[in-house]
């Protein structure tokens, strides 16, 4: 009885194991194909056969203009986009849990249709907006098209941390001799800073991925996805591979920063 | 004695709910006040309205004789303890308690040196770099109390602080506060639902009930002298009669109730007024025959031991119940047996002008 109990448990574990290695091996087995192809020293396209290792493309990465100046206008637009976005969606979650209004489920329930409708359809009317008010399209209309769809997100984020806030500690903060000003900075925004940074963080990571909004409303703007894109049609070049591995990295880095707790200066809470 | 929280024909109405009623209070410097009465009562309203957190709908705050309904609570000099605690979740202790100070540019030495004083004062001493997580519910509560103190307020606000500890952790910050309250002589204005807790604590007790303020007294005043029913049924035990004044002479009344005539000690009745009859358990007598004075009939249903006390429940013909308690070991009517209960005459109290009280007790008979 006893073997057989210990057995199962050893079997049980193996089918642990192998169970977790699949969904891992599912997961990041794509993401490896890119960077082992970045270090491809195939030159001819569509640049898929193994010729041996090189880093040459990290080398040349740095002359392509083009690819660099297009990472260069994402990251513009992510942190311009996700500064504006978060300002608003965080001023819009405050208001909308501290004041009651008449309509305010209306504008609850309004907050959900930019998620879920097709974004091609979101596409069309921005585009549309943007040619009648001729607003011309390049950077402004990319930013501020990156902020629409950004801004329920960040609102989501900071209304969660909401749900459990204590509106007394603002109270006790004006007791205390602070004007609403002050306990804004002092007491709401520090409480409510993981749910921001959390609206932030997915404000930045929708804005670095958008394709097809983006698409629309670019005009000559080339963003680092609709140039990958393009390049598709001629075989993913092994700098773009080199590229998205060097981003890669950095968001390997990052997150293994915040998960250790480094970046948090409050490891307590 | 100056007053120094004096509230005048305060009313503040939320839509169409009056929660308080044209509240009369006066406060006197240094003394501790409670306002007591059940949950919805407008104690807590009222102790808002001070902070100011509410606004009234009409009527004057004044604090040491200054008109502030019109100022923000960050302008006043009066300090809250809340009952959530509301303590700064992302700061640690010592920046909690200084932050009233750190609001008021105080400088930095001065400020280390008092909230280090005001952390040993509420024996938090050693705790400056813990988070409020990490303290447990009366840690909690004195920080709150600390911090609220910090910027010798003139009036110390405390709603319902000690509700969510335990019992004996509340008996204990009971007296902890009072006596802070007289070490540091500030006045308190205290809310609670616990009539226990405010008898113990408070020099005066106002008692509210439907936004209305019932009676403002010692507590001896309140507990011997109830103005209203309800402030004699919701302070300790009591035993009410509700009935017709038959007849006046000397100064002592007979009252017709509901199966017979009991009688009390008092001087302002007025034949066929309705009033109410209060007494409390302890001072119930009783005997085998009824006197012209008392008449009504009892059957003695049981007895409850409660330690040093025995206390035995009668039933009047109506199927109303009452209490006779006596200390453990002096005689009671055997169960069973009939009884004729009776008072000394001024061990009762006749309170006047409760028939909306008396109708709405009617109503909630239960017919079996």
């Amino acid at each position: 009885m006893r073997m057989k109990r210990r057995k199962r448990t050893v079997l049980t574990r193996i089918r642990d194991v192998l169970f977790c290695a699949i969904i891992y091996l599912f997961l990041f087995l794509p993401i490896s194909v890119i960077v082992v192809n970045s270090m491809n020293a195939t030159t001819s396209k569509p640049y898929l056969a193994w010729k041996g290792f090189t880093l040459a493309w990290y080398v040349r990465l740095f002359d392509n203009t083009e690819l660099l100046g297009s990472f260069r206008n994402t990251m513009i637009i992510a942190v311009v986009s996700t500064l504006l976005s978060t300002i608003i969606g965080t001023m819009g979650a405050v208001g909308m849990y501290k004041y009651k209004f008449k309509g305010k489920s209306i504008i609850d329930g309004l907050l959900y249709i930019p998620v879920v409708i097709p974004e091609i359809v979101l596409g069309i009317s921005l585009l549309t907006i943007f040619s009648k008010v001729n607003i011309p399209r390049g950077m402004l209309t990319l930013i501020l098209a990156h902020v629409t769809f950004s801004i329920p997100f960040v609102i989501f984020n900071v209304r969660a941390r909401l749900a459990g806030y204590d509106n007394s500690i603002d109270e006790a903060s004006m007791d205390l001799g602070a004007n609403r000003i002050q306990t804004f900075f002092h007491v709401t925004l520090p409480v409510l800073a993981p749910g921001i940074a959390g609206g932030a963080l997915l404000a930045f990571t929708l804005s670095i991925d958008d394709i097809i909004i983006s698409y629309f409303v670019n005009g000559q703007v080339k963003t680092y996805p609709l140039r990958v894109m393009e390049s598709i049609k001629s075989g993913v070049a092994p700098d773009v591979n080199a590229l998205s591995t060097l981003i890669l990295i950095a968001t390997i880095v990052f997150v293994v920063l915040t998960q250790s707790g480094i970046l948090n200066k409050n490891k307590k809470r | 004695m100056g007053y120094i929280v004096e509230l005048e024909n305060v009313d503040k109405i939320y839509g169409e709910n009056h929660v308080v009623k044209s509240l009369n209070l006066k406060v006197e410097e240094g003394e501790f006040l409670t306002l007591l009465g059940s949950s919805g009562c407008g104690k807590t309203t009222t102790l808002r309205m001070i902070a100011g957190f509410e606004e009234p709908t009409n009527g004057n705050i004044r604090v040491e004789g200054e008109a502030i309904e019109d100022k923000e609570p960050y302008e006043r000099d009066v300090n809250t303890v809340f009952q959530s605690y509301a303590l700064f979740p992302h700061m640690t202790i010592y920046d909690n308690i200084a932050y009233g100070l750190k609001m008021k540019k105080v400088p930095k030495d001065e400020v280390q040196e008092r909230v280090l004083h005001m952390m040993d004062l509420v024996q938090l001493g050693g705790f400056e770099k813990r988070y409020p997580s990490q303290l447990s519910g009366g840690q909690k509560q004195r920080v709150a109390i600390a911090r609220a103190l910090i910027n010798r307020p003139k009036v110390l606000l405390l709603d319902e602080p000690l509700g969510a500890l335990d019992l004996k952790l509340r008996k204990q910050m009971q007296l902890e506060l009072k006596r802070l309250q007289k070490k540091l002589n500030i006045t308190f204005i205290y809310v609670t639902h616990d009539q226990e807790e405010a008898l113990t604590m408070s020099d005066r007790i106002a008692i509210m009930h439907d936004g209305i303020l019932d009676q403002l007294g010692t507590p001896t005043e309140i507990y011997e002298k109830p103005a209203t029913r309800f402030v004699a049924t919701f302070i300790g035990e009591t035993n009410i009669f509700d009935g017709a004044v038959a007849d006046v002479k000397d100064g002592q009344v007979q009252v017709t109730i509901e199966n017979g005539i009991i009688s009390a000690k008092d001087f302002m009745s007025k034949s066929g007024q309705y009033v109410t009859i209060s007494v409390r358990p302890e001072k119930m007598k009783f005997r085998d025959t009824p006197t012209t004075d008392f008449t009504i009939p009892a059957v003695v249903k049981d007895y409850v031991y409660v330690g040093s006390i025995i206390k035995c429940v009668v039933e009047l013909p109506n199927g109303n119940e009452i209490r006779i308690e006596r200390l453990a070991g002096q005689e009671l009517p055997e169960l069973g047996t009939t009884i004729y209960p009776y008072w000394d005459m001024e061990d009762a109290v006749v309170i006047h002008g409760q028939e909306q009280e008396m109708l709405r007790a009617m109503d909630s008979i239960q017919f079996s």
